[in-house]
Protein backbone atom coordinates (compact mmCIF):
# COMPACT_ATOMS: atom_id res chain seq x y z
CA UNK A 1 0.00 0.00 0.00
CA UNK A 2 1.72 3.05 -1.10
CA UNK A 3 2.03 5.58 2.09
CA UNK A 4 1.40 8.68 -0.27
CA UNK A 5 -1.40 8.58 -1.94
CA UNK A 6 -1.28 10.30 -5.86
CA UNK A 7 -2.19 13.96 -5.60
CA UNK A 8 -5.17 14.86 -7.29
CA UNK A 9 -4.36 16.94 -10.47
CA UNK A 10 -5.58 19.70 -9.94
CA UNK A 11 -6.48 22.55 -12.45
CA UNK A 12 -3.82 24.98 -12.53
CA UNK A 13 -5.28 27.43 -14.90
CA UNK A 14 -7.23 30.72 -14.20
CA UNK A 15 -10.70 31.30 -15.60
CA UNK A 16 -10.44 33.87 -18.34
CA UNK A 17 -13.75 33.69 -19.65
CA UNK A 18 -15.34 36.48 -17.21
CA UNK A 19 -11.86 38.43 -18.56
CA UNK A 20 -13.74 40.06 -21.32
CA UNK A 21 -16.90 40.87 -18.83
CA UNK A 22 -15.03 42.71 -16.92
CA UNK A 23 -12.90 44.57 -19.26
CA UNK A 24 -15.97 45.69 -21.07
CA UNK A 25 -17.42 46.88 -17.54
CA UNK A 26 -14.72 49.11 -17.50
CA UNK A 27 -14.77 50.13 -21.14
CA UNK A 28 -18.02 51.01 -20.42
CA UNK A 29 -17.35 53.24 -17.60
CA UNK A 30 -15.06 54.74 -19.44
CA UNK A 31 -16.67 56.02 -22.46
CA UNK A 32 -19.58 57.43 -20.46
CA UNK A 33 -17.25 59.31 -18.37
CA UNK A 34 -14.61 60.33 -21.36
CA UNK A 35 -15.56 64.21 -22.80
CA UNK A 36 -13.48 63.78 -26.23
CA UNK A 37 -14.19 67.26 -27.13
CA UNK A 38 -11.21 70.04 -26.82
CA UNK A 39 -11.86 72.95 -25.43
CA UNK A 40 -11.91 75.63 -28.18
CA UNK A 41 -11.41 79.46 -27.97
CA UNK A 42 -9.19 82.47 -29.07
CA UNK A 43 -5.52 82.56 -27.59
CA UNK A 44 -3.89 84.85 -26.55
CA UNK A 45 -0.45 86.31 -25.26
CA UNK A 46 -0.93 88.25 -22.49
CA UNK A 47 1.85 91.10 -22.09
CA UNK A 48 4.42 90.37 -19.50
CA UNK A 49 3.98 92.53 -16.36
CA UNK A 50 5.39 96.04 -16.37
CA UNK A 51 9.16 96.22 -15.02
CA UNK A 52 9.95 99.86 -14.51
CA UNK A 53 13.82 98.89 -15.40
CA UNK A 54 12.95 97.68 -18.55
CA UNK A 55 10.20 99.57 -20.42
CA UNK A 56 8.28 98.33 -23.27
CA UNK A 57 10.01 99.38 -26.43
CA UNK A 58 8.80 102.02 -28.23
CA UNK A 59 6.83 101.69 -31.18
CA UNK A 60 6.67 104.01 -33.75
CA UNK A 61 3.15 105.35 -34.42
CA UNK A 62 3.01 104.73 -37.68
CA UNK A 63 3.28 100.61 -37.46
CA UNK A 64 0.58 100.69 -34.25
CA UNK A 65 -3.24 100.19 -34.96
CA UNK A 66 -5.24 101.72 -32.25
CA UNK A 67 -8.14 99.75 -31.54
CA UNK A 68 -9.97 101.76 -29.12
CA UNK A 69 -13.94 100.37 -27.61
CA UNK A 70 -16.14 102.78 -25.40
CA UNK A 71 -18.14 100.61 -22.80
CA UNK A 72 -21.25 101.00 -25.28
CA UNK A 73 -19.96 98.93 -27.94
CA UNK A 74 -18.42 102.00 -29.61
CA UNK A 75 -15.02 101.40 -31.95
CA UNK A 76 -12.43 104.04 -32.49
CA UNK A 77 -9.66 103.00 -34.53
CA UNK A 78 -7.12 105.51 -35.09
CA UNK A 79 -9.44 108.01 -33.60
CA UNK A 80 -12.44 107.70 -36.45
CA UNK A 81 -15.35 105.84 -35.57
CA UNK A 82 -15.93 102.72 -37.38
CA UNK A 83 -18.19 99.54 -37.64
CA UNK A 84 -17.46 96.42 -35.76
CA UNK A 85 -17.65 94.73 -39.07
CA UNK A 86 -15.18 97.13 -40.51
CA UNK A 87 -12.76 96.30 -38.64
CA UNK A 88 -11.24 93.30 -40.62
CA UNK A 89 -10.75 94.81 -42.96
CA UNK A 90 -8.95 97.91 -41.26
CA UNK A 91 -6.43 95.72 -39.81
CA UNK A 92 -5.57 94.21 -43.35
CA UNK A 93 -5.10 97.12 -44.36
CA UNK A 94 -2.67 98.09 -41.61
CA UNK A 95 -0.91 94.80 -41.99
CA UNK A 96 -0.20 95.14 -45.45
CA UNK A 97 0.17 98.76 -46.23
CA UNK A 98 3.80 97.94 -46.73
CA UNK A 99 4.82 101.30 -46.53
CA UNK A 100 2.46 102.65 -48.73
CA UNK A 101 -0.48 104.85 -47.14
CA UNK A 102 1.39 107.21 -44.37
CA UNK A 103 -1.23 106.09 -41.61
CA UNK A 104 -0.71 102.54 -41.78
CA UNK A 105 2.10 100.49 -41.05
CA UNK A 106 5.99 99.66 -42.88
CA UNK A 107 5.73 96.26 -43.06
CA UNK A 108 3.80 93.30 -42.12
CA UNK A 109 6.41 92.01 -39.42
CA UNK A 110 6.43 95.44 -37.82
CA UNK A 111 2.80 95.89 -37.64
CA UNK A 112 1.12 95.80 -34.35
CA UNK A 113 -2.61 95.80 -33.04
CA UNK A 114 -3.18 97.36 -29.94
CA UNK A 115 -6.51 96.42 -28.66
CA UNK A 116 -7.90 98.66 -25.38
CA UNK A 117 -11.53 98.82 -24.00
CA UNK A 118 -13.14 100.50 -21.59
CA UNK A 119 -13.84 98.31 -18.01
CA UNK A 120 -17.98 98.69 -18.06
CA UNK A 121 -17.67 96.65 -21.99
CA UNK A 122 -19.44 93.72 -22.24
CA UNK A 123 -17.76 90.79 -22.62
CA UNK A 124 -19.44 89.73 -25.47
CA UNK A 125 -18.84 92.85 -27.60
CA UNK A 126 -15.02 92.16 -26.39
CA UNK A 127 -14.97 88.72 -28.40
CA UNK A 128 -16.43 90.41 -30.57
CA UNK A 129 -13.92 92.79 -31.19
CA UNK A 130 -11.04 90.64 -30.46
CA UNK A 131 -12.44 87.97 -32.72
CA UNK A 132 -12.25 90.69 -35.72
CA UNK A 133 -9.23 91.36 -35.37
CA UNK A 134 -7.86 87.31 -35.09
CA UNK A 135 -10.16 87.01 -38.18
CA UNK A 136 -8.08 89.63 -40.10
CA UNK A 137 -5.03 87.68 -39.58
CA UNK A 138 -6.17 84.24 -40.32
CA UNK A 139 -7.84 85.55 -43.44
CA UNK A 140 -3.97 87.01 -44.54
CA UNK A 141 -2.47 83.45 -43.55
CA UNK A 142 -4.44 82.04 -45.96
CA UNK A 143 -4.48 83.96 -48.38
CA UNK A 144 -0.76 83.72 -48.29
CA UNK A 145 -0.64 79.68 -47.59
CA UNK A 146 -3.06 79.37 -50.45
CA UNK A 147 -0.74 81.42 -53.12
CA UNK A 148 2.81 80.25 -51.52
CA UNK A 149 1.70 76.18 -50.75
CA UNK A 150 -1.81 75.74 -52.65
CA UNK A 151 -3.06 74.92 -49.33
CA UNK A 152 -5.36 76.61 -46.22
CA UNK A 153 -3.10 77.71 -43.43
CA UNK A 154 -4.74 74.96 -40.69
CA UNK A 155 -3.46 72.46 -43.97
CA UNK A 156 -0.25 73.52 -43.94
CA UNK A 157 0.24 73.75 -39.93
CA UNK A 158 -0.87 69.70 -39.66
CA UNK A 159 2.17 69.37 -42.70
CA UNK A 160 4.59 70.87 -40.34
CA UNK A 161 6.74 68.49 -38.44
CA UNK A 162 6.72 68.45 -35.04
CA UNK A 163 9.24 70.24 -33.14
CA UNK A 164 11.82 68.29 -31.18
CA UNK A 165 13.93 68.84 -28.27
CA UNK A 166 16.89 69.84 -29.46
CA UNK A 167 16.17 69.66 -33.02
CA UNK A 168 16.30 71.78 -36.15
CA UNK A 169 13.94 74.51 -35.52
CA UNK A 170 11.07 74.10 -37.21
CA UNK A 171 10.20 77.30 -39.52
CA UNK A 172 6.32 78.29 -39.53
CA UNK A 173 6.93 80.52 -42.97
CA UNK A 174 3.80 81.71 -43.38
CA UNK A 175 3.55 83.02 -39.47
CA UNK A 176 6.54 84.13 -40.10
CA UNK A 177 5.40 86.56 -42.68
CA UNK A 178 2.28 87.76 -40.95
CA UNK A 179 3.38 87.31 -37.65
CA UNK A 180 0.70 87.86 -34.85
CA UNK A 181 1.17 90.58 -32.83
CA UNK A 182 -1.86 91.92 -30.94
CA UNK A 183 -0.90 93.96 -28.11
CA UNK A 184 -3.60 93.91 -25.08
CA UNK A 185 -3.42 97.92 -23.70
CA UNK A 186 -2.96 98.77 -20.34
CA UNK A 187 -6.08 99.26 -19.12
CA UNK A 188 -7.04 102.71 -17.49
CA UNK A 189 -8.58 102.75 -14.26
CA UNK A 190 -11.84 103.78 -14.89
CA UNK B 1 -29.94 10.54 -57.22
CA UNK B 2 -30.49 12.16 -54.08
CA UNK B 3 -26.55 11.96 -53.35
CA UNK B 4 -26.62 14.10 -56.00
CA UNK B 5 -28.64 16.79 -54.09
CA UNK B 6 -26.53 16.43 -50.75
CA UNK B 7 -26.02 19.58 -48.62
CA UNK B 8 -21.96 20.28 -49.18
CA UNK B 9 -20.77 20.50 -45.94
CA UNK B 10 -16.94 22.65 -45.67
CA UNK B 11 -16.53 20.58 -42.94
CA UNK B 12 -14.67 23.12 -40.99
CA UNK B 13 -15.71 24.81 -37.78
CA UNK B 14 -18.58 27.68 -37.89
CA UNK B 15 -17.30 29.49 -35.05
CA UNK B 16 -15.58 32.89 -34.79
CA UNK B 17 -12.35 32.49 -32.78
CA UNK B 18 -12.99 34.94 -29.56
CA UNK B 19 -9.60 34.41 -27.77
CA UNK B 20 -8.59 37.73 -28.85
CA UNK B 21 -11.70 39.33 -27.77
CA UNK B 22 -10.41 40.83 -24.27
CA UNK B 23 -7.24 41.68 -26.37
CA UNK B 24 -9.72 44.20 -28.33
CA UNK B 25 -11.47 45.01 -25.58
CA UNK B 26 -8.56 46.08 -23.38
CA UNK B 27 -6.92 47.99 -26.28
CA UNK B 28 -10.01 49.80 -26.49
CA UNK B 29 -10.67 50.45 -22.45
CA UNK B 30 -6.70 51.83 -22.33
CA UNK B 31 -7.38 54.11 -25.10
CA UNK B 32 -10.54 55.65 -23.22
CA UNK B 33 -8.69 55.30 -19.76
CA UNK B 34 -5.85 57.65 -21.29
CA UNK B 35 -8.26 60.11 -22.60
CA UNK B 36 -10.33 60.41 -19.77
CA UNK B 37 -10.32 62.96 -17.72
CA UNK B 38 -12.50 62.61 -15.06
CA UNK B 39 -13.76 65.10 -12.55
CA UNK B 40 -15.78 68.36 -14.04
CA UNK B 41 -15.91 70.72 -12.06
CA UNK B 42 -19.30 72.04 -10.33
CA UNK B 43 -20.17 75.47 -11.81
CA UNK B 44 -21.04 77.68 -8.64
CA UNK B 45 -21.21 80.51 -11.39
CA UNK B 46 -23.37 80.88 -14.39
CA UNK B 47 -21.70 80.82 -17.87
CA UNK B 48 -23.03 81.35 -21.00
CA UNK B 49 -19.69 81.74 -23.43
CA UNK B 50 -19.53 84.66 -26.64
CA UNK B 51 -19.33 82.77 -29.65
CA UNK B 52 -16.58 83.69 -32.38
CA UNK B 53 -15.30 82.66 -35.64
CA UNK B 54 -11.38 82.83 -35.26
CA UNK B 55 -11.65 79.87 -33.12
CA UNK B 56 -8.24 77.11 -32.31
CA UNK B 57 -8.77 74.13 -30.54
CA UNK B 58 -6.41 73.36 -27.60
CA UNK B 59 -5.82 69.43 -27.69
CA UNK B 60 -3.12 69.23 -24.67
CA UNK B 61 -6.58 68.98 -22.27
CA UNK B 62 -4.08 68.37 -19.38
CA UNK B 63 -2.24 72.38 -19.80
CA UNK B 64 -5.49 73.67 -19.37
CA UNK B 65 -6.26 75.58 -16.38
CA UNK B 66 -9.55 76.70 -16.39
CA UNK B 67 -11.21 79.97 -14.58
CA UNK B 68 -14.45 80.48 -14.57
CA UNK B 69 -16.10 84.14 -14.68
CA UNK B 70 -20.03 84.84 -14.04
CA UNK B 71 -22.63 86.15 -11.61
CA UNK B 72 -22.67 83.84 -9.01
CA UNK B 73 -25.47 81.10 -8.25
CA UNK B 74 -27.41 82.05 -5.07
CA UNK B 75 -30.48 80.79 -3.48
CA UNK B 76 -32.31 83.70 -4.51
CA UNK B 77 -31.03 83.53 -7.98
CA UNK B 78 -27.83 85.44 -9.77
CA UNK B 79 -25.38 87.13 -7.39
CA UNK B 80 -22.71 89.60 -8.32
CA UNK B 81 -19.93 88.54 -10.97
CA UNK B 82 -17.53 86.17 -9.03
CA UNK B 83 -14.09 84.58 -9.77
CA UNK B 84 -14.16 80.61 -9.32
CA UNK B 85 -10.91 78.65 -9.91
CA UNK B 86 -10.89 74.60 -9.51
CA UNK B 87 -14.00 74.55 -7.27
CA UNK B 88 -14.27 77.22 -4.88
CA UNK B 89 -14.99 81.09 -5.71
CA UNK B 90 -12.52 83.26 -5.19
CA UNK B 91 -13.07 85.89 -2.97
CA UNK B 92 -9.66 87.70 -2.73
CA UNK B 93 -8.45 88.41 -6.22
CA UNK B 94 -4.87 88.56 -5.03
CA UNK B 95 -4.96 85.28 -3.58
CA UNK B 96 -5.18 84.14 -7.61
CA UNK B 97 -1.47 85.09 -8.16
CA UNK B 98 -0.56 82.58 -5.65
CA UNK B 99 -2.36 80.05 -7.10
CA UNK B 100 -1.31 80.66 -10.46
CA UNK B 101 2.39 80.92 -9.71
CA UNK B 102 2.34 77.35 -7.65
CA UNK B 103 0.25 76.07 -10.50
CA UNK B 104 3.04 77.11 -13.18
CA UNK B 105 5.81 75.97 -10.66
CA UNK B 106 4.37 72.29 -11.01
CA UNK B 107 3.65 72.99 -15.19
CA UNK B 108 5.21 75.76 -16.95
CA UNK B 109 3.21 75.26 -20.16
CA UNK B 110 0.10 75.95 -18.40
CA UNK B 111 -2.74 77.58 -20.56
CA UNK B 112 -5.35 79.23 -18.80
CA UNK B 113 -8.74 78.84 -20.31
CA UNK B 114 -10.81 81.72 -19.23
CA UNK B 115 -14.97 80.68 -19.02
CA UNK B 116 -16.83 83.63 -19.12
CA UNK B 117 -19.86 84.72 -19.20
CA UNK B 118 -21.01 87.24 -21.80
CA UNK B 119 -22.59 89.71 -19.86
CA UNK B 120 -19.69 90.40 -17.68
CA UNK B 121 -17.89 93.62 -17.78
CA UNK B 122 -14.15 93.85 -18.99
CA UNK B 123 -13.47 95.65 -16.05
CA UNK B 124 -13.52 92.36 -13.80
CA UNK B 125 -11.48 90.69 -16.54
CA UNK B 126 -8.77 92.88 -16.79
CA UNK B 127 -8.19 92.78 -12.52
CA UNK B 128 -8.42 88.55 -12.97
CA UNK B 129 -5.57 89.33 -15.94
CA UNK B 130 -3.56 91.79 -14.03
CA UNK B 131 -3.19 88.89 -11.60
CA UNK B 132 -1.97 86.31 -14.16
CA UNK B 133 0.39 88.76 -15.48
CA UNK B 134 1.96 89.17 -11.54
CA UNK B 135 2.17 85.48 -11.76
CA UNK B 136 3.56 85.62 -15.29
CA UNK B 137 0.77 83.19 -16.38
CA UNK B 138 0.49 84.73 -20.05
CA UNK B 139 -0.89 82.01 -21.77
CA UNK B 140 -4.47 82.92 -22.17
CA UNK B 141 -7.20 81.42 -24.09
CA UNK B 142 -10.84 82.99 -24.20
CA UNK B 143 -13.15 80.09 -24.14
CA UNK B 144 -15.69 80.32 -26.74
CA UNK B 145 -18.16 78.84 -28.84
CA UNK B 146 -17.69 78.64 -32.73
CA UNK B 147 -20.49 80.74 -34.57
CA UNK B 148 -22.99 78.23 -36.08
CA UNK B 149 -23.20 79.16 -40.02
Amino acid sequence: MPLLKPRKKRDAEIPSAAMADIAFLLLIFFLVTTTINADKGIYMQLPPKLDENNPPPEINQRNLLNVLVAADGQVLVDNEVIQIAQIRDVVKRHITNNGREPQFSVSPDKAVVSFKTKRGLSYDNYIGVLDEIKSAYNELRDEYAQSEYGMTYGEYRVRLPEQEEGGPEVVDEVAERYPLKISLAEPDND
Amino acid sequence: MSAHFKKKSSGTKQEIPTASMPDIIFMLLIFFMVTTVLRETELLVNISVPQAEAVEKIDQKRLIQYVYLGPEKLESGEGDPAVQIDDAIVRELPNIRQFMYSRLREEPRTIISMRVDRDVETGLLYDVQQEFREAEALRVNYSTNREAD
